[in-house]
């Protein structure tokens, strides 16, 4: 516990005003009166002393009558019902001949009056109006209601209960008066306040808020007591610029692999399928293929005769790749359908058939956004984000690519690595990857890997080679991580999301 | 790639062994399948489309069961020899020209066992036989046909049959207008002058491949105990390979095979063949890729485990499964050793060759221009490539590349420019406190002739602000700001958009070379988006300004 010296200390200009004023009275108006300070200082110094429990800020919630647009529209012109008797006090009148009461008035004219005796009906060809004697009487003794509405707002502990009762009834026609909730704080000093106020000297002391420029040059500052800060209380949030979460993530894993030696590969994500398929052995009849998993152009692409040629007998005949082939017919036109790239192994492809031999060994990788035709909800993106890495040389194989993908996956914050048989049409071998989260004790999957297939390889490369490839998924990466379950959250663009994402660091 | 579930109790039964659930967990997840989970009755597990062997409880347990070492090497299978005979008649050569058949007898057919025969005709359709496309199977009880067969194509008013499941004859018209399988695989005979169709001597049609089979030839059911069955489609290789995985399969229900004559109109194919095709293997191929050096009774011993038969020495002679279809070069061998090696024995070497990593300079500059305007408060934004076309349209960006076959219509364009999503992410964040400051980099797309895929894309960069005392001057100070901090001059010159308020919008212009637009948004905009402050943007080609920066930075 600090002593009340030290709490002392810690009160500003403000505060030091304000506190002594709580003895005398409670509310802010009063304290507003009594110390001459404005009403946001007031409250200010009254939640400071609060979060020192200097105080007790208690809440009063009061209703409150405030006059809606009728009302003020009344205050004008008169209430309709005075109108009204007016109109009728020379000379009874018929319902169409009133001046000063609007139509739409007139109904409730009509049956407030009647209820209280002040005017006669006769219904005639047309209804028609006389005023009373008790309505003769009311002219004279004016309307008690005007002169209500005129002192709004008012709240409802401070009326009387025949004025609660006028305004019940006000309340029940369109728009005179609205009921509304005011809050008020009312501040009481707490046991800890009074003992502080008991030592009149501790709040005279004269202390500075502020360090000046001035106090520094002049020294001054040696004979001023500086005001002392809580350091525990909460502090307001800095406004600060932000880059996005999934960059953020991209970026350490680019970091990585440049770090491993690799060089970054770029491809554009509209691709030809011979591209994004067909170069990488892909069967034009592949039920990968079809039209509904990949988003199609409108257009037809061009594709460079040579390279179509080769990989056309390639899949049909194995060409000189020692392989049989797909033995099926490979049709051109399939080649040249656009489409929006299906994953970022066709900047593999494109990078492998760039390369010659003497450039080896050779290291690549990419991060970059894929495409599959998919329905947005909470587990499926159309977009997404993959990483892609490609090792060219003669010395690789699948004890090196374990190594590679344990050492990435160990920069990312997992302790081990495992790989299983699966199935891609351009690797042999090809397994998928696991990882092994040490936090949550689990193997997460993470993506596919393998040797790039002779069929691939040979043709693009032009000489054999084995060439070790993978692919991540950049989502299942930043779900984890961010603890997101509904993937469209990733891309939502929430600004309070966006500034309270915490920073990526493995 | 098909989810299959098999019964547990039948692959014991195969297998011949008792296996507690987690060994067949572990084993079977190295198998080269992708495991689901195993129940009290079932095992759960995806097929790669590599495998349709493993499609059938039979095939799957023939795999698993060498695999885990209770036999060996390639299983025999033989068919008797029969008179059985198709003739393959001229008139399907342009429509589906290939046939392969077998007959099955002495099947002792259960409820389970009938359903287990259709299931495995499916999944074959599906996957192997691509939706039939491929290749199609009819199973027809023996005793309701009479040999021989012929397979031919007649024009569709000449078929007149009663389609399964129907009470009443159609033509082949009418089976694919009013059909409920016609409808759905119509399409594969559309606009044919004849359609396929399968005739016993009788002159009965049995079925129009690969659509229907005939109700009173191609009902199969418990009393069945003797089928004819035919695979139909467009490589011989194919449908013979189909007919094989069907038939042991068969053998392994405790089925008795029978050849039958296949007979074109150059040469007779007997189906099926269970000839192993050969394939040579070199010892070292197998090492190279491995990592580790294996000796050649070694690669010997992990090939029978896979179902092969293997001998040799440095160089490996290698027979196949005739119904395995995966094979196509020797690496497929080396896959299959590599996963009777087992995955999970392989060591990891993490010693590479030393090489420079390389950043692309684009994503330097990226990296540089986020840190500049991270340091005057901007957050930045991150939106799909894929938007509305219509909302392109209604920011005046014309000839945008359109996608053929989005699933939803809102994201059915490439964008054109950051600006139409960068003004959608003010919309939805409208009750936060403003100002508010956001940026963006991304890809936009737009048409070019000269690209191989007609489609050009850029980097692009937006920067914008949004609140009551934003104008013209704020984002001018911020290209003001990041412009100098690459030492790059510029002018602005300017110009008259709809999107912009007249009078505050600006070209950016380096070096004579347009690279982007400064302005304030117009309220006619920013109505339609339903946008109550003012917003200042301006969008930029990175790609240029990283060729300016890159030319720079040469002078130096």
């Amino acid at each position: 516990m600090p002593t009340k010296e030290e709490i002392a200390l810690e009160l500003s200009n403000l505060e030091r005003k304000v506190l002594p004023a709580v003895l005398k009275s409670n509310s802010i108006p009063e304290l507003i009166r009594e110390t001459g300070l404005i009403e946001i200082e007031v409250l200010r110094a009254l939640q400071w002393l609060a979060n020192k429990e200097l105080i007790a800020l208690e809440k009063k919630e009061e209703e409150i009558y405030k006059i809606d647009s009728n009302g003020k529209l009344y205050l004008k012109r008169g209430l309709p019902e005075k109108r009204f008797l007016q109109e009728i006090e020379p000379k009874e009148k018929k319902i169409s001949e009133f001046k000063q009461v609007d139509k739409d008035e007139l109904n409730v004219c009509v049956g407030l009056l009647k209820r209280n005796n002040y005017i006669n009906v006769k219904k005639e060809q047309e209804l028609t109006f006389s005023i009373t004697k008790e309505g003769q009487e009311k002219i004279k003794k004016g309307f008690v209601e005007e002169a209500l509405l005129n002192k709004l707002p008012l709240s409802s502990s401070s009326l009387t209960t025949e004025d609660k009762k006028i305004f019940e009834e006000l309340l029940k026609r369109k728009n005179i008066i609205l009921k509304d909730k005011k809050t008020e704080f009312f501040a009481k000093l707490t046991v800890l306040g009074k003992e502080l106020l008991k030592d009149k000297k501790l709040l005279e002391t004269k202390v500075a808020d502020k360090l000046t420029p001035e106090m520094i040059r002049t020294g001054s500052w040696k004979e001023t007591q500086l005001k002392t800060f809580d350091i525990t209380s909460k502090v307001p949030r800095i406004n600060k610029g932000k880059k996005h979460f999934v960059n953020e993530a991209i970026e350490y894993i680019r970091n990585i692999w440049l770090e491993l030696g690799f060089e970054e590969m770029e491809g554009n994500q509209v691709q030809s399928a011979f591209w994004d398929l067909d170069a990488l052995f892909v069967p034009q009849d592949h039920p990968a293929r079809e039209l509904q998993d990949t988003f199609y152009l409108e257009h037809n692409s061009k594709v460079d005769s040579k390279i179509l040629q080769k990989v056309k007998k390639v899949h049909e005949t194995g060409g000189d790749t020692g392989s049989k082939g797909w033995q099926a017919p490979y049709s051109e036109k399939i080649a040249q359908e656009t489409l929006l790239r299906t994953h970022t192994t066709v900047v593999s492809a494109h990078t492998l058939n760039k390369l010659k031999k003497e450039d080896l060994p050779k290291k690549y990788f990419i991060v970059g956004k894929v495409f599959r035709n998919e329905v947005l909800d909470w587990k499926h993106l159309f977009e997404f984000h993959q990483v892609d890495g490609i090792v060219i040389d003669p010395d690789v194989n699948l004890v090196k690519l374990k190594g590679y993908l344990k050492e990435f996956f160990t920069k990312m914050g997992f302790t081990d690595v495992r790989i299983r048989p699966a199935h891609f049409p351009y690797t042999e071998p090809s397994a998928e990857i696991e990882a092994y989260n040490p936090v949550k004790k689990q193997w997460v999957e993470m993506g596919g890997c393998g040797i790039f297939r002779p069929e691939v390889t040979k043709t693009l490369l032009g000489f054999e080679c084995p060439v070790l490839a993978w692919g991540l998924g950049m989502e299942r990466i930043i779900s984890n991580y961010y603890k997101i379950n509904d993937l469209r959250e990733i891309y939502k663009n929430d600004l309070e999301q966006l500034k309270t994402m915490k920073t990526f660091i493995k | 790639m098909p989810t299959i579930t098999l019964n547990k109790n039948r692959i014991l039964d195969l297998l011949g062994k008792k296996i507690p659930d987690e060994v067949l967990k572990d084993r079977i997840s190295y198998l080269g399948t992708d495991l689901e989970e195993i129940t009290k009755e079932n095992i759960v597990v995806e097929i790669f489309p590599n495998r349709p062997d493993l499609l059938s409880e039979e095939g799957f347990a023939r795999a698993l069961k060498t695999f885990m070492g209770f036999d060996s090497g390639l299983k025999k299978y033989s068919a008797k020899k029969s008179s059985y005979q198709v003739v393959v008649q001229k008139d399907v050569k342009e429509i589906r020209p290939y046939t392969a058949c077998v007959v099955v007898k002495n099947l002792k057919l259960n409820e389970e066992k009938l359903l287990n025969i259709i299931a495995i005709q499916e999944k074959l359709h599906v996957t192997y036989g691509r939706n039939r496309k491929r290749c199609a199977i009819g199973v027809y009880p023996l005793t309701k046909i009479s040999f021989p067969i012929t397979y031919t194509a007649l024009k569709p008013e000449e078929i007149k049959f009663v389609p399964l499941g129907e009470n009443k004859s159609f033509t082949g018209t009418q089976i694919l207008k009013q059909h409920k399988t016609g409808k759905e695989y119509g399409y594969l005979l559309e606009n044919k002058p004849k359609f396929p169709v399968f005739i016993d001597s009788k002159n009965q049609i049995l079925s129009m491949p690969p659509i229907i089979n005939s109700e009173q030839t191609g009902k199969v059911d418990v009393k069945t105990k003797e089928v004819f069955i035919e695979c139909s489609g467009f490589n011989f290789n194919v449908v013979s390979k189909a007919i094989n995985m069907l038939s042991t399969a068969f053998a392994d229900m405790g089925g008795e095979l029978f050849e039958v004559k296949v007979k074109y109109d150059s040469k007779t194919e007997i189906t099926p063949s269970f000839v192993p095709e050969q394939m040579y293997l070199e010892q070292d191929y197998v090492s190279k890729y491995l990592g580790t050096h294996l000796k050649s009774t070694e690669i010997i011993k992990l090939l029978k485990k896979m179902g092969f038969d293997a001998e040799g020495n440095t160089k490996i002679n290698v027979s196949i499964p005739s119904y395995r279809t995966d094979v196509l070069h020797p690496i497929d061998l080396v896959e299959d050793i590599v996963i009777a090696y087992g995955f999970e024995n392989i060591k990891e070497d993490p010693q590479r060759p030393s090489t420079t990593g390389k950043e692309l300079f684009i994503e330097k500059l990226k990296r540089k221009i986020r840190e500049i305007l991270i340091g005057t408060q901007y957050i930045e934004i991150f939106n799909f490539s894929l938007i509305n076309s219509e909302e392109q349209k209604q920011l005046k960006l014309k000839n945008v590349v359109k996608i053929k076959n989005s699933l939803s219509s809102e994201y059915d364009s490439l964008r054109k420019s950051l600006i139409p999503s960068v003004l959608r992410t003010y919309k939805s964040n409208k009750h936060y406190e403003y100002p508010q400051f956001f940026f963006e980099i991304g890809t936009i797309f737009m048409k070019n002739e000269k690209k191989d895929t007609l489609v050009e894309e850029q980097n692009s960069l937006c920067i914008s602000a949004c609140g009551e005392n934003v104008s013209f001057t704020t984002i001018k100070q911020e290209l003001d700001s990041l412009l100098n901090s690459f030492n790059v001059e510029y002018s602005l010159i300017r110009v008259k958009e709809e999107i912009y308020i007249e009078g505050r919008s600006a070209k950016i212009i380096v070096n004579k070379e347009e690279i982007g637009c400064v302005g304030e948004i117009h309220p006619n905009v920013l109505n339609h988006f339903e946008i109550d402050f003012p917003i200042s943007i301006l969008e930029i080609d990175v790609d240029k300004l990283s060729r300016i920066i890159q030319e720079k930075i040469l002078e130096l």
